[in-house]
């Protein structure tokens, strides 16, 4: 059984159709890229896939949960228990340091658990850094911070906005390594990205166009592993 | 580390490390909570502090003879005023009333106790100085000095009519009061007893007391049942017009309040909204990150009523100062700190500031997990 499978979704805002007819299936442990310009829908399948939002139309299973017409209360338990999020702007709280912005995901979660998320922590190199404010890390160090987050309540689904969006190159091929490694652990990740060269670490990519994933011979962004091909 | 002192920790971290912000909101709660905490202090206290102020207007109570009797013995009087309360009681002066010639001609005069007329009509001027208890100086009303042109130290001679005793006395002082006092002379009570042959007798007692008018009113109940032959009598001239203006002065107090606790409440909710509004990724970030709608009400309203707490606290204790500085400044009185006023000045702070939370509150539960990543 694949963990998340998407059956024609479509989302519409008023008149505007932000998605339509997306048939997506994701496996356990693969890592998908999903590209396109900008206003071609990305955030808002992110957004559906994150539990953060409803689809119009269509069917969505996760894990072999279909959400397609859960309550918010439901969305809220789905999105805490299976997605850990990785954002573009790092997001963390501002007046809390690194090891209580994990602990605030801990919290939300289950219980609290400080040696829990100095580990996390130190499996992103960050441990002596745990006691900093985020005003007193570096930007690739923040978003460290946020993939221990993503990680400290084992996730099933890993989404990541645009992780190396905000950062030089020297941090965001640190970050990327932290994916490549947590592909190579099993985790399954969906990374929206606007670099070809990020896309190419993921196992597959899809370009979505208008609302739509497009076909190969009608897009203008080529996947690195097309070209190969 | 248990949830609650994760939530705890979040919430002091909100206020402490967010100081700028914060301490808008604090300043507002605690402004608020030392006006309210003051003008309470003030607003209870006021009678009190009020009530000895218009004691210098005069006697607010005449115990006069029952019936159609001109005098009573001072027995009663002695019997009236313990049903007086001693903590209360400001002083009574007695007073013998009859005719009199000074220098060969007639006029009225008053014996009394001049020591506890000081006490009971503040308001005299005099002239030159007080007699002292018990001696054969008199004091004389400025209409009288006037007309037969006596200064104080001068030498008089009293005679009582029909009684060929007379007595020589010094003018120790002239007394001035713009009032009916002025036509009067003065001499200690028992001298006057003594020369009228009138021992143990006084024609009124007048009392002064700090007492609002429902006191004044049963005292003056409980003295015309107990004590037969003692007929009180409120003046109701002084004890009206005191309660007017208490009455009035309670009000402003009360409405000054009442503004400024709606101050208070519109400020800390502007703060409180703009804190909201700045947080809005925040909020939107816990969301995202699993958290319910009953958790963010959870936070919010405890980092406001801590906010509340903290400022009320500090109101509390400043409001204290300030109603010191007011009492001392305004009627010249220390005044004691109140547990009650305090308590309740923390309660009210943690009340408004908690109502003030209410709106803002609902807008943070509003906030779409969404906005974390459209990056709004």
């Amino acid at each position: 059984m694949s963990l998340l499978e998407l059956h024609d979704v479509s989302m519409i805002y008023g008149s505007v159709k932000a998605l339509q007819g997306i048939d997506l299936t994701v496996e356990k442990g693969e890592w998908l890229a999903l590209m396109g310009p900008s206003g071609s829908g990305k955030t808002t399948l992110m957004n559906i896939i994150g539990c953060m939002d409803k689809a119009s139309t269509g069917s969505i299973v996760l894990d072999g949960v279909d959400f397609t017409n859960v309550t918010a209360g439901n969305l809220t338990m789905l999105r805490r228990d299976k997605i850990g999020l990785v954002f573009q702007q790092f997001h963390l709280i501002p007046y809390l340091t690194a090891v209580e912005n994990l602990m605030v995901a801990q919290y939300y979660h289950s219980m609290p658990d400080e040696q829990e998320a100095l580990v996390a922590l130190e499996r992103v190199g960050l441990k002596e850094r745990a006691r900093h404010l985020p005003s007193q890390l570096s930007g690739g160090e923040q978003q460290r911070v946020c993939i221990a987050r993503a990680l400290i309540n084992y996730p099933m689904l890993i989404l990541a906005d645009e992780p190396t969006g905000n950062l030089d190159e020297t941090n965001a091929k640190i970050v990327l390594e932290f994916f490549q490694q947590l592909h190579r652990e099993g985790h399954t990740i969906i990374m929206v990205t606007h670099d070809p060269k990020v896309a190419e670490l993921a196992e597959r990519c899809i370009v979505l166009e208008h609302g739509r994933i497009a076909n190969r011979k009608d897009r203008r962004i080529v996947c690195r592993e097309e070209e190969v091909s | 580390m248990t949830k609650y002192s994760m939530y705890t920790k979040m919430i002091w971290n909100a206020l402490l490390r967010r100081r700028s912000r914060m301490l808008i909101a604090l300043l507002a709660v605690a402004i608020g909570a030392t006006v309210v905490s003051g003008l309470v202090t003030i607003y209870y206290d006021v009678p009190r502090q009020m009530g000895r102020e218009f004691r210098s207007y005069g006697a607010n109570l005449l115990l006069t003879p029952a019936g159609d009797q001109q005098v009573m013995t001072q027995n009663l009087v002695a019997n009236a005023t313990t049903l007086l309360p001693s903590d209360k009681l400001i002083g009574i002066a007695p007073y013998l009333y009859d005719r009199i010639k000074l220098n060969e001609q007639p006029f009225l005069v008053a014996g009394t106790h001049f020591q506890a007329v000081k006490k009971v009509s503040p308001y005299w001027q005099i002239r030159g100085e007080w007699p002292v208890d018990q001696s054969e100086d008199i004091v004389i009303g400025a209409e009288v000095a006037e007309r037969l042109e006596i200064e104080p130290g001068q030498q008089v001679t009293l005679a009582v009519a029909g009684n060929e005793t007379e007595k020589k006395v010094k003018v120790a002082g002239i007394l001035r009061t713009g009032g009916s006092e002025e036509n009067f002379i003065f001499l200690d009570l028992s001298l006057l007893q003594q020369m009228l042959k009138k021992e143990g007798v006084i024609s009124i007692a007048q009392v002064s007391i700090t007492a609002n008018e429902a006191e004044l009113n049963t005292l003056t109940q409980q003295i015309g049942e107990q004590v037969p032959g003692v007929a009180p009598r409120l003046v109701k001239q002084v004890t009206q017009s005191e309660q007017t203006v208490l009455g009035k002065l309670q009000a402003l107090v009360y409405l000054v309040t009442i503004v400024v606790l709606l101050l208070t409440l519109i400020c800390v909710a502007t703060t409180m909204m703009a804190v909201v509004t700045e947080r809005r990724k925040e909020i939107g970030l816990k969301k995202a990150l699993g958290a319910e709608n009953r958790s963010i009400i959870f936070e919010f309203l405890g980092e406001g009523l801590a906010l509340g707490a903290l400022g009320g606290l500090l109101g509390t204790v400043l409001g204290f100062f300030f109603a010191q500085a007011v009492s001392v400044n305004v009627f010249g009185r220390m005044i004691s700190f109140q547990p009650l006023i305090a308590l309740l000045a923390l309660v009210v702070s943690i009340a408004v500031t908690g109502l003030a939370c209410l709106i803002p509150v609902k807008i943070a539960t509003e906030v779409e997990p969404a906005i974390v990543l459209r990056g709004e």
